[in-house]
């Protein structure tokens, strides 16, 4: 066996391996790019007008994004409050009351509808919530984000239930609490942490999602009373603003991605870190 | 150093050996690969103390103790296959053909010292692609196809394969799988071969196939094997070393150390008092 | 107690038949059934969804039939349909997406699974998954301000001007187009590729590694050869569940790829894909027609998806199944 042969195979071991290296830094420092390029960007457009101010009219500068930012948040509250109690009732379903022919079936179809792309769901609740109604609404948005949040909510619900150890469930029977009592007070409690995290990962997805809601809430110049009208939302602001042609426009859908990608990151790593410590994170 | 067919030992070693009549044994073999006071660390915890023994050329050697008495551990540092793991650390010397084997090449060594681990672990590839693995990155320039049947052979398996070369390795039985593993580490003509607990995982039929290939493959390669089943090592091996919380307790010629062993606590082992 | 009510009850002349009203007042028996509706709205919501976009794209359906997919005519104006030039761009940026996101995210992931102490691992595919959450459409402002000036100052000449007479790279360049919807969808499937393939990496069986390098292996021999050929399905999954994401992903794809209905072989060409012509035409359609030949792409699209997913969950639930089995 020749020296040359084997000096040539470490070559390439050491060379092929510092390759890998650089796929892993380079995918990584992709994200810190963009975060870097945001807070440049975005940083020096942000002022208290873009909190606090409605849009100025087309071609006029200045103007801020406090319709989006409200409107943002009712939309996402409102998906909260459809989604989350879809998923996490219908996982207490699956972990505690279910047969194994049913929990496949509602499994599969939450894994059907968190594969489906979202301008898909878009289309869906255009059907829905738009068309019968005749116009665009807050609520239409809502529940194109709703629908989202479920298969994350449902199917990690369902996991962290079940890995509740059985002794903490046949303590509670044993002192005779019924089987509903057992869950309220013991076994979710017990679960809370890990449904949180999922809940904030959730959250952190569909708030940053813009297809869904680009024929639902649509969009709007001005403040949105109440839920059924159009609604300015912080994600389809960035995306009108951005192709437009104006400079104005441009400097203030950085300072919106900046304002997003922040919401959105903090959520994340709230939810990765703090509640989650030791417990195995759902990926999307 | 220069390596020589007949390659010196330390005095030490045989001082090991606890009656002269073994001594005498001993004197007269050639070692191939010779431990010299090893000590063996996987982090702050000292897994092995003070080792200091040999292995015979074209011998077969057996490491036998209770479970956690580091016998792997010791047939480990023989290919230096404690270094996939980060925090081990090795203190001593470790000779093959003369040379210290902690100080060359380590993918060089592992071509000279091979391994059958203690599951069988083929490849998912086909029998064929198994057993030329090692001599294809190797750059093997011969015939692969006779290299493949001469090592089959060796391992007593190529009859029941032949035809079949190009099967998954997965279609065979445990106790083939086992013996695949051997011939794919004997196509690289290692000069030791190293067998951790090669049957605990395998029938009873399957393990005196494997026992009967040892007996043969010795004239081939050098090998040490880990065993916890001591009437294995009295069946196979010519030298056993008998270990106990990381210290050779005794070492001789196998019908010594089962007939007649010096140490008490040998005795209390292979008597079955405890292990 | 509830428990002993009913165990009372049992014990009366009534046992053999509860009424449904002292099941009610059983607690348990309420909170099953609410779950239990809660749980099938899941399945009823799925259902709806798939419906509605069969029911809503029965006139294109009518109209062209099979045509509707290899016909290149988009034009609102004259009623006529078709979904080639969007397949086309889609299949084409995925295409791109792939091949430039493969191998970056696997080497990346050998790098994690096979090469990182594990703290370190761990901390990288915890920032890996921050960018997985990064939304669509700030990867689509990143797009249009640097991506598309980077192709139009430094990419488009760097292959242009050597490798212009090949088709794929002929033309002229406008910054957006096939290759540049391509690039900004290779950043934003990296990471599937990646925390996919690092976990079915990490759960090759350990002695299949050692195996190799006991066999006088380098540690490249011994990845490349014999730890990722092991994780070959789970890896092959990992790259369907990129694809899917790549095919579905809309508001980055819409602002960089120049919306223009047309197949072209040139990668600087601008194109459209289905995403983002729904994304765009949506709200401008006018009269039936139009608006479910955009719902049929819908529907063109969920299928796509669906059966990617679905065979991507098969081949890593089958690689991690026999990293088990072959002894961990």
């Amino acid at each position: 066996m020749m020296d040359g042969r084997l000096r040539w195979r470490k070559f390439v071991s050491n060379f092929m391996l510092a390759m890998t290296g650089v796929c892993a830094i380079v995918s990584v420092l992709v994200l810190f790019f963009i975060l870097g390029y945001l807070l440049f960007n975005g940083g020096t457009s942000i002022n208290w007008d873009f909190f606090t101010k409605l849009p100025k009219p087309v071609g006029e500068t200045g103007g801020g994004m406090s319709n989006a930012i409200v409107g943002s948040g009712k939309i996402l509250l409102m998906a909260s409050i459809i989604g989350v109690p879809i998923g996490f009732l219908g996982g207490i379903y699956l972990a505690e009351f279910s047969g194994k022919g049913v929990a496949s079936v509602v499994r599969y179809a939450a894994d059907l509808l968190n594969g489906v792309p979202s301008i898909v769901i878009g289309i869906f609740a255009y059907s829905l919530v738009v068309l019968p109604f005749k116009h665009f609404s807050a609520y239409a948005g809502a529940f194109a984000l709703g629908i989202m949040m479920i298969p994350i909510t449902l199917r990690s619900t369902e996991e962290f239930l079940k890995s509740v150890p059985r002794m903490l469930r046949e303590g509670a029977m044993a002192l005779g609490a019924s089987r509903w009592k057992t869950i309220a007070t013991v076994i979710v409690p017990a679960a809370y942490r890990g449904i949180m995290t999922a809940i904030l990962l959730a959250l952190a997805r569909v708030a940053g999602e813009t297809a869904p809601l680009l024929f639902t809430a649509f969009g709007n110049r001005f403040e949105s009373h109440g839920w059924s009208q159009p609604t300015a939302t912080l994600p389809v602001m960035i995306y009108t603003y951005a192709v437009s042609p104006y400079d104005d426009w441009h400097r203030q859908a950085w300072a919106a991605g900046l304002v997003l990608l922040g919401l959105v990151l903090i959520i994340n790593i709230l939810a990765r870190t703090i509640l989650s410590r030791g417990i195995a994170v759902p990926r999307s | 150093m220069q390596a020589s067919a007949k390659p010196e030992f330390s005095v030490n070693i045989v001082t090991n050996m606890t009656t002269p009549a073994s001594r005498e044994t001993a004197a007269a073999l050639p070692m191939r690969m010779t431990i010299s006071k090893l000590n063996f660390f996987y982090g702050p915890k000292q897994i092995l103390f003070d080792i200091s023994m040999g292995i015979a050329d074209k011998k077969v050697t057996a490491l036998i103790g209770p479970s956690g008495c580091g016998k792997s551990t010791l047939l480990r540092t023989l290919n230096r296959m404690y270094e996939t793991v980060g925090t081990s650390r090795l203190e001593g010397e470790i000779l093959l053909d003369g040379q210290n084997i902690l100080a060359q090449d380590v993918t060089a060594l592992r071509r000279r010292v091979g391994m059958v681990f203690q599951r069988p672990n083929p490849f998912p590839k086909s029998i064929f692609d198994n057993v030329a693995y090692g001599p294809r990155i190797n750059g093997y320039k011969g015939s692969l196809a006779d290299t493949v049947e001469k090592s089959l052979r060796h391992a007593a398996l190529w009859d029941e394969v032949k035809d079949h070369l190009h099967k998954s390795a997965y279609e065979l039985s445990g106790g083939q799988q086992q013996r695949l593993c051997i011939a794919r580490a004997l196509a690289v003509e290692p000069e030791v071969l190293l067998m951790d607990e090669p049957c605990s995982a395998l029938d009873p039929i399957s393990t005196a196939k494997i026992e009967e290939l040892m007996v043969e493959l010795k004239n081939l390669t050098t090998i040490a094997i880990v065993t916890h089943n001591m009437q294995q090592a009295a069946r196979v091996s010519d030298f056993t070393a008998f270990l106990l919380t990381g210290q050779i307790i005794e070492f001789s010629p196998t019908p010594h150390l089962f007939t007649t062993p010096s140490d008490p606590r040998t005795e209390a082992y292979i008597t079955g008092r405890f292990g | 107690m509830a428990t002993t009510t009913t165990a009372m009850k049992s014990a009366g002349p009534m046992s053999g038949s509860r009424s449904f009203l002292a099941k009610l007042r059983n607690g348990d028996e309420i909170v099953r059934l609410i779950t239990l509706i809660f749980a099938a709205t899941v399945v009823l919501i799925t259902a709806a969804l798939v419906w509605e976009l069969w029911a809503n794209s029965a006139l294109p359906r009518q109209k062209f039939g099979l045509n509707f997919f290899v016909t290149s005519v988009w034009d609102p104006i004259m009623d006529q349909f078709g979904a080639l030039p969007f397949i086309y761009g889609t299949m084409v940026t995925s295409a791109v997406a792939l091949v430039i996101a493969v191998p970056l995210g696997i080497g990346a992931a050998i790098f994690l699974a096979e090469l990182a102490p594990p703290r370190v691992s761990d901390t990288l595919q915890f920032f890996i998954d921050l960018l997985a959450a990064v939304p669509s459409v700030i990867y689509g402002l990143l797009g249009v301000f640097i991506v598309v000036p980077l192709m139009r100052t430094v990419i488009y000449p760097a292959l242009n001007k050597p490798f212009g007479y090949l088709p794929i790279f002929k033309g002229p360049s406008y910054g957006v187009g096939f290759m540049t919807a391509g690039i900004v969808l290779a950043i934003m499937v990296i990471p599937y590729i990646i925390s996919v393939s690092r976990e079915v990496l990490l759960s090759v069986p350990r002695d299949q590694r050692e195996a190799a390098l006991a066999l006088g292996s380098t540690r490249w021999e011994s990845t490349w050869k014999v730890v990722v050929p092991f994780a070959k399905t789970g890896i092959m999954g990992s790259i369907f569940l990129a694809l899917a994401r790549a095919l579905g992903e809309t508001m980055a794809v819409t602002m960089v790829i120049g919306n223009t209905p047309k197949i072209a072989a040139s990668l600087f060409a601008p194109g459209y894909s289905i995403a983002a012509v729904i994304a765009n035409e949506f709200t401008e359609a006018t009269g039936d027609l139009y608006l479910q030949s955009l719902i049929a792409l819908g529907l063109v699209l969920f299928l796509l998806t669906f059966i990617l997913n679905g065979l991507a969950r098969l081949l890593i639930v089958v690689t991690t199944q026999k990293g088990s089995e072959a002894g961990g």
